[in-house]
């Protein structure tokens, strides 16, 4: 991996004419995590969407070196394909090679699965398979919406392990999530100060 | 080139297994197995006015599959984990142009061969027809697409449609059903105008509008 590295400074988020957070000052270093926090409507998956790319800033500003895999609440998979299929289409856009896509499907346990429709997968599996697409396409930079809803203990034993192993290997992970993650020495985000900052600014 | 593929053998896929393919043809020719019920049995007034009859169904069986064109995809995200990697809207729209047309205008020239025949079209018109069709069509296919990426964060988006495409699809009725009794080629030349504009501009106003409509 080359230059990594997610910065973000005096970023603001306007969302229906409401000023949801603004003041967000971020700085990731490859082997970094970030947990965002708060209670729901803050501004967590917006924020996410910021460092994504996917929504304008309102102000401030965002600079991304490395490309960024997302996994939020929707799938983004094709429901009537085989689940192997349904990723593969993503890893061929990813240039991920297919030893890649079987790794990453075994790190979620996703094997004996592979030749289910998706649209008969339970939620738990679907938010597997999301994690599975994250981890079979090599992006140095992770964003994880909430990845624990759904899972179960042996799922979310798996989602620590590959977690750990990202980092490990230089990557950047940033995530909102109630389930622990085993994030190492994590900067932590609570959304409930930027939206103080927000209303006294006003 | 091979991304495109990608994206656009995915789009087919998808379009021909939610049965988008059959919409269209069933449209076209149940069109033309009423209309000589309402005009009457007489071969001369269906054989004068079949071919713009069969030209205004074409265009509506082409509007037919527009809200299943992008909205699904955009509201389970896979437009978004597109632009992620990196891919302009504008590859994203022509890929999907290419898929749109290759699901229904074939398809869509097959049909009319039948449905030429219940209108007792003879063999001049129907060459002209299935020459205008293929021109026409991925003006037709282009046009759907740039309505359905206009309309994909609206309700009631199918209404709308309509409403958005009919003005643009004016001049491919009128040159499309101009060539039929047109010996000088001048109608089909201006479709072929009209149908380049139509599939140049709907890539560049296609991707803009899925960016505008982000959220």
């Amino acid at each position: 991996m080359s230059r990594v590295g997610l910065r973000l400074s005096g970023v603001a988020c306007v969302r229906g004419g409401r000023l949801l957070f603004r003041g967000v000052d971020l700085a990731m270093e490859p082997g970094g995590s970030a947990l965002l926090k708060g209670p729901n409507g803050i501004g967590k998956s917006s924020l996410m969407r910021i460092c994504a790319g996917l929504l304008p800033a309102a102000a401030g500003t965002v600079e991304r070196h490395g490309r960024v895999a997302l996994a939020d609440e929707r799938l983004a998979l094709d429901m009537e394909q085989p689940l192997r299929a349904a990723l593969a289409f993503w890893a061929r856009l990813d240039r991920a090679a297919p030893e890649a896509l079987d790794r990453a499907m075994a790190a979620m346990a996703l094997e004996p699965l592979a030749d289910v429709p998706v649209r008969m997968l339970s939620t738990g599996q679907r938010r597997r398979a999301a994690l599975a697409r994250v981890i079979a396409g090599g992006a140095p930079v992770w964003l994880l919406d909430e990845p624990g809803n759904g899972l179960d203990d042996a799922a979310l034993g798996l989602l620590g392990e590959a977690v750990a192993g990202h980092i490990g290997r230089g990557g950047i992970v940033i995530a909102a999530s109630h389930q622990p993650l085993p994030l190492v020495t994590p900067v932590v985000l609570a959304m409930a100060d930027y939206l103080a900052a927000a209303e006294d600014g006003v | 080139m091979r991304l495109l593929l990608t994206l656009a053998a995915r789009d087919l896929r998808q379009a021909l297994q939610s049965a988008g393919l059959w919409l269209p043809v069933a449209f076209l020719l149940l069109v033309a197995s009423l209309y000589p019920f309402a005009v009457g049995p007489d071969a001369a007034l269906l054989r004068r006015t079949g071919g713009g009859m069969l030209w205004i169904a074409a265009l509506l069986a082409s509007l037919l599959p527009v809200d299943r064109l992008v909205a699904p995809d955009r509201d389970a995200g896979v437009l978004d984990q597109i632009a992620l990697r990196g891919i302009g809207e504008e590859m994203v729209v022509l890929a999907r142009l290419a898929a749109h047309w290759a699901g229904f205008g074939p398809a869509l020239m097959i049909a009319t061969l039948p449905a030429a025949a219940l209108l007792k079209l003879d063999g001049g018109t129907i060459g002209l027809l299935e020459l205008g069709l293929l021109i026409g069509t991925p003006a037709l296919a282009a046009l759907g697409l740039l309505v359905a990426t206009l309309t994909a964060g609206l309700r009631s988006s199918g209404a709308l449609s309509g409403l958005l495409a009919l003005p643009l699809a004016v001049p491919l009725l009128i040159f499309g059903a101009g060539t039929l009794g047109d010996g000088s080629g001048a109608a089909l030349k201006f479709l072929g105008a009209a149908s380049l504009l139509l599939v140049a501009i709907t890539p560049i106003a296609g991707g803009a509008a899925i960016r505008a409509g982000r959220e």
